[in-house]
């Protein structure tokens, strides 16, 4: 079962990527769990894309990525919003 | 009646040479028109390798009071119309001209010419844009100044079908030859669409290669944006022979689909539909075929999507095609790309040589079909097919054979 951890998610980084993520893949910000993994969660390539376009602007930072690099640096929701986090340079 | 269809001239203008005999003799021998942009402003984007026309200046072609009302686009479709129809020896005369098709292919339009004009009016706060700016960029600007510069008064259109554009022209065209519609046509693609407006769009569709262009291969990173052009004069073989005109080649079928599916993402069933529906069009079986030039843009999804497909149609006779990505060497022209690699297909039939794919680090077991990799190969084409595969999933194929 996916657990979600509350004090993760109530930052303003992490509630900024949730925001994101849940409206590229059209589902209420409170079904979104940490673990979630992106690809099962229906991000597809295209709206990953979409994604990293919207987490740069919010955040103003640039994020090296690229659509033929199947090593992704991130698979779940979680994950994504360490990599945020690792960008702006704030624990 | 169904006529055949044969080419009688062929024009180029490429990254990797201006003329068509340049063209062929690059790509024989593997020479990468890649490199960092000059054009354009490169140290503001994150990917600068494309492959631009080198060296080219358009005071070589075209005079000053012309050159106000060609974009970059038309410069390039007419200066490859020119070398189609001179190698054709055709004069357009006694009826000819009003009787001849010009059906071009273009993706994008007059790029610079708006990406110029916004940046005066939104970058400088110019008051007035130059008053030939809409004929300038419109889509149909190529296909209109070659009829024009050329004295072509058939049906003349273009084409729009991004990355399969010049292919879907070259089709349409073959098949009003074929049909009796018209005894000739000059038909093709056209592109330059190298603006610091177009690059920043391709950064942000996050698809470039960071270092160059590797169909098939192992760390395959992307495409490589390139521009350019190339023609061909379609006649009917009776309207040929009787002017005992050099043949190059033939053209013998032309298949089209649509994946109806996803926008990016490549789709082998729609593939596979619009290369049967190809070789079925040219009374070709698939062992028929020796040689395939790839629509091999170099993306991880397309050049593994291609594959599948390929030995879909193909079965186990795939192993022994030779299928080689000419965009290796020349990037990807867009609207251009269908014709540059229909005259590559056509002069590997007639030279007998299959034109390498460079660039190529080693195998990726998605893509285990022979790529020709880093040399070209001296082999025996009768058939040959060429892919285009577009954004929007619109597919597009050509079969020709060596016209014997």
């Amino acid at each position: 079962m996916h657990g979600r951890d509350m004090t993760e998610a109530t930052d303003d980084i992490s509630r900024g990527v949730m925001a994101i993520i849940a409206k590229k893949i059209g589902k209420p910000e409170h079904e979104l769990m940490l673990d979630d993994r992106l690809d099962e969660i229906g991000l597809d390539s295209f709206a990953a894309v979409e994604m990293i376009f919207d987490l740069e602007e919010k955040f103003d930072i640039q994020i090296p990525y690229n659509a033929n690099d199947t090593r992704m640096e991130f698979e779940t929701v979680g994950e994504v919003i360490a990599a945020i986090r690792q960008h702006i340079g704030r624990p | 009646m169904a006529h055949r269809v044969v080419v009688t001239g062929w024009g180029v203008l490429s990254p990797i040479g201006h003329t068509a005999d340049a063209y062929w003799s690059n790509l024989s021998r593997g020479v990468c028109g890649i490199a960092p942009a000059t054009i354009i402003l490169a140290d503001q984007l994150t990917q600068r390798g494309v492959a631009e026309i080198k060296g080219y200046d358009p005071g070589k072609h075209f005079e000053e009071r012309q050159l106000s009302s060609l974009d970059r686009v038309s410069q390039f479709g007419v200066i490859a119309a020119r070398e189609a129809i001179a190698q054709s020896g055709l004069t357009f005369k006694d009826g000819l001209s009003e009787q001849t098709a010009t059906i071009i292919g273009c993706g994008a339009g007059g790029q610079l010419t708006l990406d110029e004009s916004y940046k005066r009016l939104y970058g400088e706060n110019a008051k007035r844009l130059h008053p030939l700016i809409i004929p300038k960029m419109m889509a149909n600007a190529p296909a209109s100044q070659i009829s024009m510069m050329c004295g072509l008064r058939g049906p003349a259109f273009v084409v729009a079908s991004a990355c399969a554009s010049a292919t879907h022209a070259i089709g349409l065209a073959f098949q009003m030859v074929r049909s009796g519609g018209a005894p000739v046509a000059v038909t093709g693609g056209a592109e330059a669409s190298i603006t610091f407006g177009t690059m920043k769009g391709w950064e942000a569709l996050r698809v470039l290669a960071p270092d160059t262009c590797r169909p098939f291969s192992r760390d395959r990173k992307g495409l490589v944006i390139g521009e350019g052009a190339a023609a061909l004069v379609l006649e009917t073989l009776e309207h040929a022979q009787k002017r005992s005109a050099d043949i190059l080649g033939e053209i013998v079928g032309f298949g089209m689909s649509a994946d109806a599916g996803d926008l990016l993402s490549p789709d082998a069933g729609g593939m596979r539909r619009a290369i049967d529906a190809a070789l079925a069009d040219g009374g070709l079986t698939p062992a028929d075929i020796q040689y395939v030039n790839a629509h091999g843009t170099g993306t991880a999804a397309n050049d593994a999507t291609e594959t599948q497909a390929l030995k879909a149609i193909f079965g186990p006779y795939a192993a022994k095609l030779a299928i080689s990505s000419t965009k290796s060497m020349v990037g990807h022209a867009l609207g251009a790309a269908g014709a540059l690699e229909l005259v590559a297909t056509l002069m590997a039939a007639r030279e007998g040589l299959a034109p390498p794919t460079i660039n190529y680090l080693g195998s990726d077991p998605a893509c285990d079909l022979d790529c020709v990799p880093n040399e070209a190969r001296p082999m025996r084409i009768d058939a040959a097919l060429s892919n285009s595969f577009a954004f929007g999933g619109l597919n597009a194929v050509l079969a020709v054979r060596r016209f014997q």
